[in-house]
């Protein structure tokens, strides 16, 4: 019943409309505007353009201006300090541009709007002009390629020696880390085709790296040490975005990527200065993997060198963790993977304090 | 199919020309195999905007997940069937659907089919004084393959595992792996060959326009007095036979990953409890040759746009379009340079960091030509006489999309800024301006300004201004606060963001960016019904209602198979001689000898008076022996 009501209201509305407009025209007939060659319409329009162009800059300046704590994210990494800076050079060239041309196109709209025995001026070119404005946007935008291009090569170049290295693996739908362990500091090879329910990054038990590798649930990093995260994907196209570390790059399926960075605020910094109990650092997905897309989020907690560094030296091993897996090292290397990855001594080490 | 072989000889032979063919269709050959340009012209605008509409209903259902995601949507389950989930959701598969096919809709069939086949095909024979296309078999195959094209892929819509899902760059592996998203099975094999049908319908109409606009220009039309829009289809039909083909290889190999076991990009694979065989290729390898097109692909999407916007500010400014040179130039310049700048939408894909600098040089050079022409247009309006049509005012909007839009590829087009950008709202916002709404305005502004020659009556105007205001402020609020979204890391393509704390404190701005695309849709309804209405009950149109100079306005309110049905008019002039001091009118047209405008003509053209009398035959031999 509702729905018909509904329906009937439309259908009035539209009648109402559609009789408007005939009316509207048979009016413009019987009064000859429609053979005039510009009508009062011109008029309104002309003004429109110009309460347009106040009435939008003045919402993008009220947003710009009032939100902007609320879409500038906070950084917490060295080369996304440099990153934002280009970005708001950028801002600030490109803004300048925009209100320019913008304001010229719109108050020249309106300016010049139709008068009756006015005649446009015939003024098909201007070198001088045209080299000008060709010249100038080019000087300018070199200037912002050739700062870009610096920071580019900085955040691409290779890491260092005594870099972090973490593994991050990106699947449907989630991310796996993994950390070359304690003993080795080396992350050991893996093989896709070795990857099974438990061996999820498919590692490689006969090469010795691999005994103390271990992996955590989180993504845990130290501040201020340069991190480079090594990244892969098992199924489809996948990437790493830490919105707060200005960190992305794909990961991709048969071809491993990296990034390297060095965050420089702690969680708990971080905390205190977004005045946020609850923040936490996050990683989320930014190249489409299928239904799960949107909720492939992993946290992140940034820790002081010290708190990290016992933090890594909790963690349990893979392999003492599913120890099952000893059965696939070899005979003769049994023996060391059960020392690298801390099988066996907890009892040692119960003995040992008592 | 005479038409072609028979343009431009005696006069006499023009006269039998036209009477033979006068009204010998049935309503087969007139209106459905049709193998003339303007009826072929129609035949894209239609379908065009049945897509556009598609396309449209398509973002509103996703805008309304992500505006409102806690509503209902139970009621749109009679339309979505078991799309929507028990809880009364869109699901989440379906939205990636959505999403995929809105950009395909809109980018392929609606803004390259929609546009170039519909002013290519309406405008190359009548602005250059044609009598049709180089081949108007070709030509109708073009929009019969596009036809095709669409019905597969409109059924690809209806399949019970959905349309395509893997974004409208379909990257592989998912596009490849039906076990990765139910998209890219049933859905994707449609997708694959809607597309392959679409790059053949493109290449054909692409050879036809290149072959036109060289081969059957009229006497005196040198390519240095072609219309901006001849030469802007021109462009694109260049660059579209150049890039097209490698889609058409990318799609292939895919087709061959897909069916037949290869792996061109496709290797280590661990999917659903099981590794898969293939090794060694390589995602990357798809991004490239896909971006290879793609890149040009926003050039094919714009150029004809900017086209036909400068015909339409020149027109209605009553001025000559500033700086006809640059414009050319920079129109060229933007073509060549479109084909090296694709691996920018690629900087942090892990293609190597080198390759990204350069490509990052590359593309801030394609920044100076589209700022010439963005001066060029504002100059144009500088001491015109305007009167504001509705395709001037679609075109101001064009212009207006343009710059707010190109602004922000100059922080996408920075490798360095592009890490935190890459993927997220900002870059929707950037290429929704620029290259979507743009180009869109553009086809608007033509729909209106070619309206009288295509239909022989007017649109009306009021109707046409509302159109227009709605739909400007719409697409602002729409896509302009996606900038801020962009900035605060919102990431593309997600199906909803309540389980991100950082992410999930704009649902005021997304709530109000979806209702300004309600809105925006909506609008396009006054369009339909000004647009339909007006072909059967619009005031009828005179021969010239704009005062327009090109040779277009000198065939009759309808023309006919073969457009002039007498001789075909010889070209004296460029086609932008408006407001001419001492002129009579505020406009001299083409095809008007400079001895009979001795008032206004500027010395060097005194000069070429000498020049018109009897070289009028011999000035351009064309040969019509075939």
């Amino acid at each position: 019943m509702f729905e018909v009501i509904i329906a009937i209201g439309v259908l009035l509305l539209l009648i109402i409309l559609f009789t408007l407009f005939r009316i509207s025209t048979l009016v413009n007939v019987v009064k000859g505007t429609d053979k005039k060659w510009v009508s009062t319409s011109n008029k309104v329009n002309a003004a429109l353009m110009m309460l347009f162009m106040i009435g939008s800059f003045g919402l993008f300046f009220w947003y710009s201006w009032t939100y902007f704590d609320d879409y500038t994210l906070a950084i917490a990494s060295e080369h996304g300090v440099l990153t934002d800076q280009l970005f708001w050079i950028t801002t600030a060239v490109t803004g300048v541009v925009f209100v320019a041309t913008n304001v010229l196109l719109f108050y020249f709209s309106y300016k010049y709007q139709y008068k009756k025995g006015e005649r446009a001026k015939f003024y098909p070119d201007n070198t001088k002009l045209e080299l000008l404005w060709t010249v100038v946007p080019a000087i300018v935008l070199s200037i912002l390629v050739f700062t870009g291009l610096k920071a580019w090569n900085d955040i691409t170049s290779e890491a260092s020696e005594d870099a972090e290295v973490i593994e991050i693996m990106g699947y449907q739908f989630g991310w796996g880390v993994r950390y070359p362990g304690v003993k080795d500091d080396q992350l050991g090879n893996y093989d896709y085709m070795l990857i099974d329910a438990v061996n999820q990054f498919g590692m490689d038990l006969t090469d010795e790296n691999s005994y103390d590798d271990f992996m955590p649930n989180e993504l845990h990093l130290p501040v201020g040490k340069e991190v480079l995260l090594k990244i892969r994907a098992r199924d489809v196209l996948h990437s790493v975005f830490i919105p707060h570390l200005r960190v992305k790059m794909d990961a991709v399926p048969g071809m491993p990527t990296h990034f390297k960075f060095t965050p420089t605020k702690t969680t708990e910094e971080m905390r205190s200065e977004l005045g946020d109990p609850e923040f936490e650092y996050f990683i989320s997905c930014t190249e489409v993997c299928g239904r799960g897309h949107f909720s492939m989020k992993l946290s992140v907690v940034i820790h002081t060198q010290e708190e990290y560094e016992a933090w890594k030296a909790e963690q349990p091993t893979w392999l003492k963790l599913n120890e099952d897996y000893l059965e696939q090292v070899p005979a003769d290397k049994r023996e060391l993977a059960k020392i690298k990855a801390g099988i066996g001594n907890e009892e040692e080490e119960l003995e040992a304090s008592l | 199919m005479a038409t072609a072989d028979i343009h431009l000889t005696e006069e006499k032979h023009h006269d039998d020309h036209s009477h033979d063919h006068e009204h010998h269709g049935n309503f087969w050959s007139t209106y459905v195999f049709s193998t003339d340009h303007k009826m072929i012209a129609k035949q894209f605008l239609i379908t065009g905007i049945f897509w556009a509409l598609l396309g449209g209903l398509l973002s509103v259902i996703f805008r309304l997940q992500l505006g409102f995601p806690e509503a209902q949507l139970e009621w749109l389950r009679p339309v979505l069937g078991e799309w929507i989930t028990p809880e009364g959701k869109i699901d989440p598969e379906f939205y990636l659907a959505l999403v995929t096919m809105h950009g395909t809709i809109m980018v392929f069939f609606v803004l390259t089919a929609g546009l170039s086949g519909t002013f290519s095909n309406f405008l190359i024979p009548l602005q250059i004084g044609a009598r049709d296309m180089a081949s108007g078999f070709m030509n109708m195959l073009s929009y019969w393959f596009f036809f095709a094209s669409s019905v597969v892929m409109f059924i690809s819509l209806f399949i019970e595992t959905g349309p395509a899902s893997g974004g409208w760059v379909i990257y592989p592996p998912l596009s490849a792996l039906p076990q990765a998203v139910n998209g890219s099975g049933l859905g994707m094999t449609l997708w694959l060959s809607s597309m392959a049908l679409f790059i053949v319908s493109t290449l054909l109409g692409g050879i036809n326009y290149i072959t036109t606009v060289i081969n059957m220009r009229t006497q005196g039309l040198s390519f240095s007095k072609l219309p901006l829009t001849i030469w802007a289809f021109f462009l694109t039909a260049i660059i579209g036979l150049l890039s097209f083909p490698v889609l058409f290889s990318a799609a292939l190999l895919l087709i061959f990953d897909r069916s037949f076991g290869t792996s061109f990009y496709l290797s280590d694979i661990y999917i659903n409890g099981e590794a898969l065989p293939n090794q060694g290729g390589s995602p990357i390898l798809f991004q490239h040759l896909f971006w290879f097109l793609g890149h040009p692909e926003v050039y094919i999407v714009l150029l004809p746009a900017l086209g036909i916007t400068s015909e339409i500010i020149a027109t209605n400014s009553r001025k000559p379009i500033f700086g006809y040179k640059a414009m050319v130039g920079s129109m060229l310049f933007i073509a060549i340079l479109s084909f090296v700048v694709w691996a920018h939408h690629m900087f942090v894909t892990g293609m190597n960091p080198f390759l990204g600098s350069i490509f990052m040089l590359l593309t801030l050079i394609i920044a100076v030509p589209s700022a010439v022409k963005v001066f060029n247009y504002i100059t144009t309006l500088w001491k015109g006489n305007i009167r504001f049509t509705s395709a001037m005012l679609f075109s101001i909007g064009l212009v207006s999309f343009f710059i707010s839009g190109g602004l922000t590829g100059i922080f996408l087009g920075n490798s360095a800024i592009d890490i935190q950008l890459h993927d997220t709202y900002f870059v929707v916002a950037h290429f929704h301006l620029v290259m979507g709404s743009a180009s869109f305005f553009g086809l608007m502004a033509g729909v209106y300004h070619w309206f009288p020659k295509m239909f022989g009556r007017m649109m009306d105007a009021k109707l046409g201004y509302i159109h227009f205001w709605l739909t400007f402020v719409g697409v602002y609020m729409v896509f302009f606060p996606m900038h801020y979204i962009g900035i605060a890391g919102y990431p593309r393509r997600y199906y909803s963001f309540t389980n991100y704390d950082t992410f999930n404190s704009f649902t005021d701005l997304n709530m109000f960016v979806s209702i300004a695309a309600i809105i925006t849709l909506g609008a396009q309804f006054i369009f339909l019904f000004n647009f339909f209405y007006s072909i059967y009950r619009g005031r009828k149109a005179s021969m010239n209602p704009w005062n327009s100079n090109t040779l277009e306005w000198t065939t009759p309110v309808n023309p006919g198979h073969g457009n002039w049905p007498g001789e075909i008019p010889t070209v004296y002039r460029w086609p932008y001689d408006y407001s001419k001091p001492g002129a009579k009118e505020d406009f001299i047209p083409q095809h008007i000898p400079f001895s009979e405008t001795p008032e206004s003509n500027f010395p060097h053209e005194d000069e070429m008076i000498k020049l018109e009398g009897d070289g009028d035959r011999d000035a351009v031999v064309i040969d019509d022996k075939k």
